[in-house]
């Protein structure tokens, strides 16, 4: 197909290509960017924790008056959940995962350095913590049960200190690398260094979409049941039943205190990526709605050339045009046209995402979304431009030479 | 003239109605969406107390230790109990509030109620007056009462309806734990937007239901919330003590003049200087000082998310515009002998170019209107989101003006190209060439 005609015929419509070629651009780039965004989203969504979410339920509890001995409190309160029958296991936990807290510390790797080796978010396991998360052991063991010890005893002027630590894997890596972290120590507690028991395979950080460390450790230590959570792994087909029946025991145990929170886990990572999910909607509809507004545009002023070129194509027609060379004219006009704008989105794509990246802590725009951008333009302008390219194919030479 | 160019424009849509309803809703669609968004942003970005909050200031010193981060960055969020009570002890400024978030369990008065948690500000005498607080009955506790200790508490009105049914509660007990407070005052609805006074314990938080003297809190061991950061080798045993190096306090200062910024902020360096020379603190003097709208735009108050939705609204308003541009440029090219008929009946270009931006303009109008609905429907679609402030995106009549303005301003904007386009034809060639 010779082009020259187009473009002598283009360059006498300066104005409007440079309309259609804009529309495109400014869509090209809006889409590209939203297309990369909305990936971003559902993939963060996806990241997995590390836990057996399907299984775990999350209680809170909270004096209405003043308890003496939380502590024992504590340890009577996890008895009676494991008692229920269909709990596996249960601990008590300073953070749990999509939940609101989190504990920071910096680690060191020698006494009294200048500044941490790296910041870690810190879980404080309670009795059976490991096995009630689910998270697997990959090297050395897991936490005595002589190694918990109440939380309040630390800070005191006699505090034993911490016996044991257990990191996950990426830790372990970062902290002693090319070596077995089993049997080295840290600094995170106080002054005794702490011995690494322990690596378990991944534990992420209970608050995902915080752009936090990604390093976590674990310590022995059991939270009274006013700072820490309650978790629970029950079966899971019966969970709803599970965290009623868990819910009814601890009010029944004790009429001075409230049950604050109760959630499944799974409840809990919907609820936490809601906003992820809405946002993701709000971009699919605005690139939706975007799309069709410049696919009517398209259709428009493509009718309008039609209509003005009427006596062109009937000229055409009459020395010897098939009606596919005139459809294919329009088409590849478009084609050209919308290849323009492409090019300049793309262009201003990667300008945009610069803008976001510096503002909103987006990574970069990876290639992938420009061809997905593209193919959708593409597409778009051939769908919106067949139909005027048809009228105009239809238009029979006699009528048109007539009429002009 | 204007009611011929508009009695024209409507004839010319009757012609096309097709192309006319696709510019209304191409317009339409765009300004919906951008005022959707616009509100949102000028609902969570507005200025929490008009005419007050350039006179309020933030406070932070830099009491950590000398490791970690380089001298004179950002210093702790929050004080040391010792450096605010120093601070409030020595009043320095028109008005001083330390202040931090908790929780207390209330017991209903009635035998059969249960307990439930309210949030709840510890706070000093200030705080009422200096963030505008509005009162139903009573009014706050005094000095007197605070440095006493005394057992007194001001609550909310939705905590007032809950408890008491709305009745003037003043004078009776709240139990809040197992103590028993004296309600002084009951606060009217309030809902600052940002809560920012303090943002720690959610930006768009609902302001607390349960306010208790500082002193008083801190006596009867009524639960802290908040973020709490301590230093130092080894965890305190008590980390809200007086001496502890933990930084949980919040701390507001009124100052009556811009003028009176630089000697605070001098009287805050000469706090540090002092507080280094008794070997409390070890890093370089580094106070900040910052306005309610300051902090808000630190803070980066309003979400990420929020500001995206904007550049992506007007972004499509930008191909709506284009879109009708182009639409509008078809129309009027097609009408062409048109044109050329009344300029050689002597029609002047300016009464061309007015006409065509008479009929843009009503384009503008129609889908401004259409733009309203989809805003105020828009609008509705965002509160269904579960976010803190998704409550608050109601569309006020600054904005209601707003978006008719937008609407006219965009179309009129649109439609420059083509009317001036439309008054360049020149008739002599259009005629002869029919």
């Amino acid at each position: 197909m010779d082009i020259r005609p187009i473009l002598s015929t283009l360059r006498r419509h300066k104005t409007a290509a440079a309309l259609i070629v804009l529309e495109v651009a400014l869509s090209c780039a809006i889409v590209s960017n939203a297309v990369f965004v909305i990936g971003h989203r559902l993939q963060r969504m996806d990241a997995p924790t590390g836990v057996a979410e399907t299984e775990l339920l999350h209680l809170r509890v909270h004096d209405t008056a003043r308890h003496d001995n939380t502590d024992a409190l504590t340890r009577r309160d996890l008895a009676l959940l494991r008692a229920l029958p269909g709990v596996k296991n249960a601990t008590v936990l300073n953070q749990v995962p999509f939940g609101t807290g989190s504990t920071d510390l910096g680690v060191n790797l020698a006494f009294e350095q200048p500044a941490p080796t790296i910041q870690a978010t810190a879980w404080l396991a309670g009795s059976q913590a490991l096995e009630t998360l689910g998270v697997r052991v990959v090297e050395g063991r897991g936490f005595l049960p002589e190694e918990v010890q109440p939380a309040s005893v630390l800070g005191g002027a006699a505090s034993p200190g911490v016996p044991a630590v257990i990191l996950d894997r990426q830790t372990a890596q970062r902290l002693f690398p090319g070596r077995s972290a089993v049997g080295q120590h840290l600094f995170a507690f106080g002054s005794a260094p702490i011995p690494v028991v322990g690596v378990v395979e991944r534990l992420a950080q209970p608050q995902p979409n915080e752009p936090r460390a990604e390093y976590t450790l674990m310590v022995p230590l059991q939270l009274d049941y006013n700072d820490g959570n309650y978790l629970l792994r029950v079966d899971a087909a019966q969970r709803e039943h599970l965290l009623a029946a868990a819910v009814d025991t601890l009010q029944r145990a004790d009429s001075r205190r409230i049950v604050t929170e109760q959630h499944t886990l799974e409840a809990m990572r919907h609820e936490y990526y809601r906003q992820d999910r809405w946002m993701a909607a709000v971009l699919v509809a605005v690139c939706v709605a975007l799309l069709v507004v410049t696919a009517f545009g398209i259709v428009g002023l493509a009718s309008f050339w039609v209509q003005q070129r009427t006596r062109m194509i009937g000229v055409r027609r009459a020395l010897g045009a098939s009606r596919r060379q005139i459809l294919r004219y329009f088409q590849t006009e478009n084609f050209l046209l919308t290849s323009i704008g492409i090019v300049l989105g793309m262009v201003a794509a990667y300008g945009v995402n610069h803008l976001l990246m510096s503002f909103y802590e987006l990574p970069r725009l990876p290639w992938l979304c420009l061809p997905v951008g593209a193919l959708t333009l593409w597409v778009l302008g051939q769908v919106a431009v067949l139909g005027p390219a048809r009228r105009a194919a239809a238009l029979p030479p006699v009528v048109v030479m007539r009429g002009a | 003239m204007f009611s011929y160019h508009l009695d024209l424009a409507l004839r010319s849509f009757r012609r096309s109605p097709a192309l006319t309803a696709l510019m209304v809703l191409a317009i339409g669609l765009g300004i919906g969406a951008s005022m959707t968004t616009l509100t949102v942003f000028h609902v969570l970005s507005g200025d929490p107390l008009p005419g007050r909050s350039e006179h309020l200031y933030y406070v932070q010193l830099d009491a950590s230790e000398l490791g970690g981060a380089p001298p004179g960055v950002e210093p702790n969020e929050q004080l040391t109990r010792f450096d605010a009570e120093a601070l409030l002890r020595e009043r320095r400024g028109e008005r001083q509030a330390m202040m931090t978030g908790g929780t207390v369990a209330v017991q209903p008065p009635r035998p059969d109620g249960t307990p439930f948690f309210a949030n709840a500000r510890y706070t000093s005498a200030d705080f009422f007056a200096m963030f505008e607080t509005p009162w139903r009955y009573g009014h706050g506790w005094d000095a007197g009462d605070e440095a006493a200790g005394a057992r007194v508490a001001v609550i909310s009105d939705e905590l007032n309806q809950k408890l008491f049914d709305g009745a003037d509660s003043t004078g009776r007990v709240l139990h809040a734990g197992e103590h028993d407070l004296r309600i002084v005052g009951v606060l009217a609805p309030w809902r600052p937007v940002p809560h920012y006074y303090d943002l720690i314990s959610g930006r768009y938080a609902k302001a607390e239901d349960v306010y208790v003297p500082i002193t008083t809190a801190l006596a009867a061991k009524l639960p802290i919330t908040g973020s709490l950061a301590c230093w130092g080798t080894g965890s305190p045993p008590d980390p809200r003590a007086v001496n502890a190096p933990c930084a949980w306090l919040q701390y507001w200062v009124q100052l009556p003049t811009p003028a009176a910024v630089a000697p605070y902020r001098q009287y805050l360096v000469d706090h540090s200087e002092r507080q280094r020379a008794a070997g409390r603190f070890e890093r370089p003097s580094n106070p900040r000082l910052r306005n309610v709208m300051e902090r808000l735009a630190f803070k980066h108050v309003v979400p990420g998310d929020v500001h995206l939705q904007l550049w992506l609204a007007f972004g499509f308003l930008l191909v709506c515009l284009t879109n009708t541009v182009g639409l509008l440029l078809a129309k009027c090219m097609r009408r062409s002998p048109e044109i050329a008929v009344r300029r050689a009946l002597g029609a002047t270009r300016r009464a061309i170019f007015g006409q065509f931006l008479v009929e843009a303009g009503a384009i503008g109008i129609v889908g401004g209107v259409l733009g309203l609905g989809l805003a105020l429907l828009g609008l509705w679609g965002v509160r269904q989101n579960p976010a803190s402030y998704a409550q608050l995106a109601w569309l006020d009549a600054p904005m209601l003006v707003t978006t008719l303005a937008l609407a006219l301003v965009a179309s009129l904007a649109a439609g420059l190209l083509p009317a001036w386009r439309a008054c360049q034809v020149a008739p002599a060639l259009q005629l002869k060439s029919q």
